[in-house]
């Protein structure tokens, strides 16, 4: 007993030193963030940050009710091109698996390249570089993570149910409409939000193939936080609010795929 | 019947293609116009290898050599680091009790959900904030890769720790072999392949970031590839010199991970 007592402390062990480093550069980070929405330039406790963000005195809430279409826009035109490829990978492709990796290599090459790459495009054959193309860079980027969870949730469909659904007599549109479609909903959900949220935080892509025009909620906080401006209280709360987005999107995922996902991570 | 299927199955494969094409003719665009010497897209001034010349004139390749070996120092060093931090604390993480388990696995989730931008910039705000113990430089950098790194390290050995039996390690203890030894010469080789994906998320992961680089690399004049491309190309328009520097990024990572997943799929096949 007293044996088995020492090697389950023993092991443990090893958990504590990353559990300190997690406490001190993933917590505390966010923690100072959180203490710096409620300061202002002289350090002094005040709720001003939030009164200028919210009331939209610096044009933020404007960036991002901006950004939030941009994004919304991004996420719904990679599910519409996504989701076909998906669906007819899983049909016709299941098996070949280079084919599939095809759609998802591009994830793997910087993306700074491929937006300059497309840019470098755009300019030659004389686009204006504004709303269109910075759509256009989105969903190059992110189709590929959209792609990804939804081929892996509908490759992981068992086949019965749509045989069963056949079998008691749905035509092609029912059975899709019917259990693909619902049993597809967890891969749905992760695909809008591995789109959803990078669209509308990052802040190279719509820089460089808007030449700078459009402002996106990542820009946003990005010059918040440069030396420049140095307005940190500000660029706080607008980090604040991305965490809060990020924590509703995942609450969403986590719901919508409890059963499978959460039994296998815990 | 038949025919109908057929036809569906073409339809199919044309859609498929049609957004494959769409995906890859950037980056084909840029292969051929490569060998243009010019960044108009057109071949002007005929077929010719003057963007790869410049590779080697050291005016030009100066910046890029100097991030390339920022980048692989830091991609090498973050990688081993959150492997080896990753690899042990995900074994004491499955022996924890499931409390604190569950908390140590979801504030391990933070650094992959959160928004990158987020986690850059509370990283900047920590560091400047204790600047006197972590120096402006690599060691910001080391640390914040570590940081969004490790977490991917963690989630792909501890599945495979799951599946693993306990009684192997109890056997090793009956059969006389001390906690060390048994988790070097039993626990670890069964988690190895999580290990070594672990390892290789990492150094993708590291090799490929832009934000959290770009704003913890602070003033010392350390530029990875990903910053280094977004200081000099986005000012000036894309010179040949990038032309070519892109297309053998391309050829190569295409190459190399086909290859790796061609060889992933074979041996799945064979089990």
């Amino acid at each position: 007993m007293k044996k088995k007592f020492k090697f389950r402390f023993t092991r443990r062990a090893f958990a504590y030193p990353y559990m300190i480093f997690l406490i001190v550069f993933v917590v505390v980070p966010l923690v100072i963030i959180l203490i710096n929405a409620f300061l202002d330039d002289a350090n002094k406790f005040t709720f001003q940050n939030f009164v200028e963000f919210f009331t939209d005195a610096g044009g933020g809430l404007t960036v991002l009710g901006n950004s939030l279409i941009i994004g919304l826009v991004t996420t719904l035109i990679c599910l519409a091109i996504g989701y076909p490829v998906a669906y007819l990978l899983a049909k016709y492709h299941a098996n070949s698996r280079v084919f599939v990796l095809l759609f998802i290599l591009p994830m793997w090459v910087n993306f700074l390249i491929r937006t300059l790459s497309t840019k470098a495009i755009f300019m030659a054959m004389d686009v204006e570089l504004g709303m269109g193309t910075v759509l256009f860079g989105m969903v190059y980027n992110y189709l590929p993570y959209m792609i990804l969870p939804l081929h892996t949730t509908l490759c992981s469909i068992d086949h019965s149910y749509i045989e069963a659904a056949e079998d008691l007599g749905a035509d092609k549109m029912t059975v899709f409409l019917k259990t693909v479609l619902p049993l597809s909903v967890p891969g749905i959900v992760s695909g809008i939000t591995m789109t959803f949220i990078p669209a509308i935080s990052t802040f190279a892509i719509s820089e460089i193939l808007s030449s700078s025009k459009i402002f996106l909620f990542g820009d946003a906080i990005n010059m918040h936080f440069s030396k420049t401006t140095n307005s940190f209280g500000v660029g706080s709360v607008m980090s604040l609010v991305m965490l809060v987005l990020v924590v509703v999107a995942n609450v969403i995922v986590n719901l919508t795929s409890k059963d499978e996902e959460a039994a296998s991570v815990l | 019947m038949k025919k109908r299927k057929l036809i569906a199955r073409i339809c199919a494969d044309g859609y498929l293609g049609l957004v494959l094409a769409l995906m890859y003719l950037p980056i084909f665009l840029i292969i051929v116009f490569s060998f243009s010497g010019t960044s108009r897209f057109s071949f002007s001034e005929g077929f010719t290898l003057d963007s790869y010349r410049q590779l080697f004139d050291p005016e030009l390749n100066g910046g890029l050599l100097n991030a390339l070996k920022y980048t692989a120092i830091l991609a090498l060093s973050a990688s081993v680091i959150s492997t080896v931090l990753g690899a042990f604390s995900t074994i004491g993480i499955y022996a924890l009790g499931r409390r604190m388990k569950k908390i140590t696995l979801t504030v391990n989730q933070l650094p992959m959900i959160n928004s990158e931008v987020v986690m850059a910039v509370s990283l900047m705000v920590f560091f400047a904030a204790f600047s006197a113990v972590f120096p402006q430089g690599m060691t910001r950098l080391i640390i914040s890769h570590v940081a969004f790194c490790t977490p991917y390290v963690v989630l792909s050995i501890l599945p495979r720790l799951q599946r693993m039996d306990p009684n192997m390690y109890e056997a090793a203890l009956d059969l006389g072999a001390n906690p060390f030894t048994a988790m070097i010469k039993v626990v670890f080789p069964y988690i190895m392949p999580g290990i070594v994906s672990g390892f290789a998320m990492a150094f993708t992961l590291s090799l490929d970031d832009f934000i959290i680089t770009q704003f913890n690399k602070g003033d010392t004049g350390i530029e990875t590839l990903s910053t280094y491309i977004y200081e000099d190309a986005r000012v000036k328009s894309l010179e040949p010199f990038w032309f070519a520097v892109f297309s053998i990024f391309f050829v190569v990572m295409f190459t190399l991970l086909l290859l790796v997943n061609i060889k992933r799929t074979q041996k799945e096949v064979k089990k």
